[in-house]
Order: structure tokens, then sequence, then C-alpha cells
């Protein structure tokens, strides 16, 4: 299970422009790495980051080795309507999780 | 000698005398945590929460807290109840001295005593993700307090060796931990700053390791850098040494779970 932490203002007003923040708990193994046997230790990453605010996709990120572990994203948008925003990270060994949250524009 | 300098001496030996501030000590306004001597960008990343990596340990820790394990079946949850408020102000005493074992026990082991002993579950090793997520989770609700480590004459000793281990040379290197952390603090060590060493932010998220780590894990990693064997986790002396460094940091804010580079 992946822990996720998403920062979304609860409310603004129309055509406000919004900062969204997420971060999520994930190893990020580049692959490139060998374990102390010499062993390769095998990738494994977040492959893909998607935001979607009320089903329009409005951020989407590909991830590469060499990202921290724990990918941390800042992004913004205009706040257009009341709704949800929803968050989605896939990734190898069929890594997936998802986060929302709800928003409202006056 | 001059007059001057003959009483900077004569009012040193009444300070010692006193047992209050060792020779060589840094003066209590003089004190600063890690925290600020880190870079701007660092420290934003600790102060906001949903930045802070060591939240997704918090994270963690608040679900581990409510699960029930080992055979009996009970989760922290069932004796402590909300850790939110059960546990403010309790990392803020530790390692505090266990009447059972006769020696102090740091965050970690109290942790783990209480899975061994009332949980009737398995320990849980160090530096595992588990353990680090309680620990963080307990270590959050005292954010903020002061550092207040009581000494009675049980916990004496152990202080008074961990405070020997402080000042005492070791490794190939042949350095003491006082001599960069009471005497060079400020400086710089290969481009980085020498803090001193006050334990205020544990386990902190340290941007080296892209995890959390306990204070074991930093002292360990200090005695290697002076080419000493660390001793390993859960080790006396290394709660020795952690309990005189909580004791030498008392009065200074919790911050867990820092942020360091």
């Amino acid at each position: 299970m992946a822990n996720a932490l998403v920062n979304v203002p609860p409310r603004a007003r129309r055509g406000e422009i919004i900062e969204i923040k997420t971060l999520i708990s994930h190893p990020m193994e580049t692959g490139y790495r060998r374990s102390q046997l010499g062993t390769p230790i095998p990738r494994d990453i977040i492959r893909l980051f998607v935001c979607t605010y009320n089903g329009t996709e409005i951020f989407r990120a590909e991830l590469h080795p060499a990202i921290a572990a724990n990918p941390f994203f800042v992004f913004s948008t205009v706040a257009t309507e009341s709704g949800t925003l929803a968050f989605q990270w896939t990734g190898d060994n069929g890594f997936s999780a998802t986060e929302s949250a709800a928003i409202t524009v006056d | 000698m001059s007059g001057s300098s003959a009483r900077l001496l004569a009012a040193s030996a009444l300070v010692l005398l006193a047992g209050t501030a060792p020779a060589g000590e840094i003066p209590t306004a003089e004190r600063r945590s890690g925290y600020d001597f880190m870079s701007r960008e660092t420290r934003t990343m600790q102060d906001d929460d949903t930045a802070n990596p060591g939240m997704l340990g918090v994270l963690e820790g608040g679900t581990l807290w409510a699960r029930k394990t080992g055979a009996a079946g009970r989760a922290c949850a069932d004796c402590h109840g909300d850790g939110r408020a059960s546990m403010k102000g309790v990392a803020a005493r530790y390692p505090a001295f266990d009447v059972t074992l006769k020696r102090p026990v740091n965050l970690e082991q109290r942790i783990n005593l209480c899975r061994t002993e009332r949980q009737q579950a398995p320990p849980l090793v160090y530096e595992s993700r588990e353990l680090l997520a309680l620990t963080a989770y307990v270590a959050r609700q005292s954010r903020g307090l002061p550092i207040d480590i009581a000494v009675d004459p049980s916990l004496q000793p152990f202080l008074d060796n961990g405070r020997a281990a402080f000042y005492r040379r070791q490794g190939q290197l042949n350095l003491a931990c006082y001599q960069c952390h009471d005497e060079n603090w400020g400086k710089r060590l290969a481009g980085n700053p020498i803090p001193q060493a006050h334990p205020t932010g544990y386990p902190v998220y340290r941007l080296e390791w892209q995890s959390l780590g306990s204070l074991q894990r930093r002292l360990r990693g200090c005695l290697t850098g002076i080419r000493a064997a660390p001793y390993e986790y859960g080790a006396p002396e290394l709660v020795e040494l952690e309990l005189f460094l909580m004791w030498r940091a008392r009065g200074m804010a919790i911050e867990s779970p820092g942020v360091r580079p």
C-alpha cells in the first residue's frame, strides 16, 4: 500500500490560480545499483503521474530513473468549477496508487 | 597570567564545581539546531507537511498505531488511545530509565518492549520501515515541545558514560565527537556545515539516505566516518550517547520528523 499526501486548497474563487502539491511514498530504485553481493537490484520506479480535474487531464508527468525517492510534484491550475481532482501514479511491478481531493469553487 | 584570565579561570572552575557546564560545552544561548545550518530550500521542505517526506512515515505510523498485531491481538491504540493526545511530549523525554531492565531505553526500544510484552509480537528490526514509521508517528506528537530529560540518580551513571563517549577520542582518525561538534561547529567538512549535534528532529528524513533514519543510524555513520567500528543497533553504548545528546539539547524544541541534507 502506498502512502500519498495531497494538498489542494479546499475552496477557491472561479478563475483563481491554485497550487497543488503531491508527495508519494516510493523507493524509486534506479535499476543501476547492485546489492552487496554484486547482483543487480531490479528497477522499481513510478513511470507515470496523471492528475485529472472532473475527468479532464490537467497534468501529466513521465518519470525516469534518477528521480529521487518519494517523488514530490507541485503544479498549478485554474479553478474552473467545483468537483474532484483525481491523482494517479503507475509504475513498475504493477504499482498503482490513487488519491483524490474535493474543491469548492465559488 | 593577567588578572582577567585568572578571574576567567576561577569562574570556570566554579562552574565546573557546580556541574552545570563542563569545559567546552556550547553555551545555552549559542545552541542551534541542525535546521539553522540547512539551506533555505531544505528548511522549506521540513516546514511544509506536504513537502516533508518524513510525514509519509508519520502517516504510515498512524495506520500501524491502529492495527491489531501479535498473539495478544492488540493495537497500540487499544492501550494508548488516540496517539495524537497520549503521545504528546513522550519523545521529548526519551531515552528514559526502564525500571525492569535497570537501564535507559530509547523510543525505538520502548516501542519494541511494548510489542514483545503487551502485544506479544516479535520486535521490529532496527531501521525497518515499520519501526521508523511508528517512531516518527510518536515523535511527531512532540513537535514544538522542549526536550526534557529528567536526570535522577538512576540515570546519572548512564548519562556520565554517554558524556565520556562524547569526549573520548576513538577510531583510526583518533577523533572525539566534541572536536567537531563543540569546537568546530559552523565550519565546513567536505563542503558541508558541521552542526552542533543536537538530535532535535529524529527520526529524520535525510536526503542523502532517501529515507527516514534513526539517531543511531546517524551515530553509526559518524563512527564509521572517524574510522571506528560502529556499535550494533540498540547497543547500550549508543543509547547512552543518545541520552547524553538529548540531555545536551535539553530545552530545545523537537522538530520531528526533521529533514536533513
